[in-house]
């Protein structure tokens, strides 16, 4: 399955959810195929995205909250993967994108074909930690995983495919924040 | 002069209405820490990294929230690109309690350098600051309140060693 199917398939599952964006290909994919007001697009401070996610999860608690991160982001603060478990915020729904690539910057390996991210969410402490590989197998597990108490994990297989024509966010920063915040209260 | 304790520093935090409180330890801040995970109001959540608090601060303050991040001046190193690419551009407030490790040369090596420049590196990012004292305590936090909800930008507050006892 390629990045953008993912997304396809993963973004008509959303109702009003909050979702971090984790920047680079999953921000730009994202906002390409369906801006939302509850979309946090981090565009930089990469690594971010999963503490971000956490800090609303913990300050809303009665609110289902979606980090969508990457393999890149979660490899470089997975020290946040333990901050998660250890905070076990019954709310936060952590799906990760693993194309295996730094793909907005030109498809420079990464490190997770090596290391298994759902066994390392897992291991830190996650109540549930499930692998996809196929576009079939998202709507099941992402749904399931919903229903479930949280920090779950949901990590899907990709292969790059993103394209550099992409656009990327056209709101500024402080848009951003404000329409966020609107639509946390 | 008037006295400041760790708890009358954060029953005034908790005044202001700060209610969200992050970070990574320096024995500096060890009576701040140790004072926060008694309090009821108060919850603490200890970061492994600084600039995972950072970003720790900025959910909760889009949650609605007020963050308080307390750090050694080594982390500044840490969340420089945090603050520069996040909290400044997309105007996410937060009050950093900073200890100043190295001020004046005299420390363990580690802490020299940054020791020296932790100021001129908030001042290169534009991210205000207060050395904390017993004397100024109103008017600095009076400074970082308006910076937080007027401007919505980061303030930070130094913290020198002595200010607050240490718990260790």
């Amino acid at each position: 399955m390629k990045g953008t199917e993912a997304f396809q398939e993963l973004l008509p599952l959303l109702g009003d959810e909050p979702v971090v964006h984790a920047n680079g290909f999953i921000c730009r994919e994202s906002f390409s195929i369906k801006d939302r007001e509850e979309n946090f697009y981090m565009i930089g401070s990469m690594g971010l995205a999963s503490s971000i996610g956490l800090g609303v999860a913990l300050c809303q608690p009665d609110r289902k909250v979606i980090v969508l991160d990457g393999d890149g982001n979660v490899l470089m603060s997975m020290g946040t993967l333990a901050m998660i478990a250890a905070e076990a915020p019954k709310n936060l729904v952590h799906v990760v994108i693993d194309n295996e690539v730094y793909e907005s910057t030109g498809k420079q390996r990464s490190i997770s074909n090596a290391v298994p991210l759902e066994q390392v969410a897992k291991s830190a402490g996650y109540r549930q930690a499930v692998r996809v590989d196929k576009r079939e197998e998202i709507k099941p597990a992402f749904e399931k995983l919903m229903n479930s108490e949280g920090p779950v994990f949901l990590l899907i297989k990709v292969e790059p495919c993103f394209d550099p024509k992409t656009g990327r966010v056209t709101h500024t920063p402080e848009e951003i924040t404000e329409r966020f915040m609107k639509s946390l209260r | 002069m008037s006295l400041i304790t760790s708890k009358s520093f954060i029953d005034r935090l908790i005044q202001e209405n700060f209610n969200f409180f992050t970070g990574v330890p320096c024995s500096l801040l060890s009576g701040l820490i140790s004072h926060l995970e008694e309090v009821e109001e108060a919850k603490y959540i200890p970061s492994v990294r600084e600039d995972a608090a950072v970003g720790l601060c900025a959910g909760a303050y889009m949650a609605g929230s007020m963050p308080v991040l307390l750090m050694q001046n080594s982390g500044l190193g840490y969340c420089l690109n945090a603050f520069t690419s996040l909290n400044l551009i997309y105007r996410i407030p937060v009050l950093v309690i900073m200890s100043w490790r190295g001020q004046g040369g005299k420390d363990a090596p580690e802490h020299i350098i940054m020791g020296d420049i932790n100021q001129k590196l908030l001042e290169t990012a534009g991210m205000d600051y207060s050395v904390l004292k017993p004397e100024n305590l109103d008017q600095v936090l009076e400074k970082a309140m308006r910076k937080i909800n007027e401007e919505k930008l980061p303030y930070t507050l130094i913290v020198e060693k002595g200010l607050f006892d240490e718990r260790h």
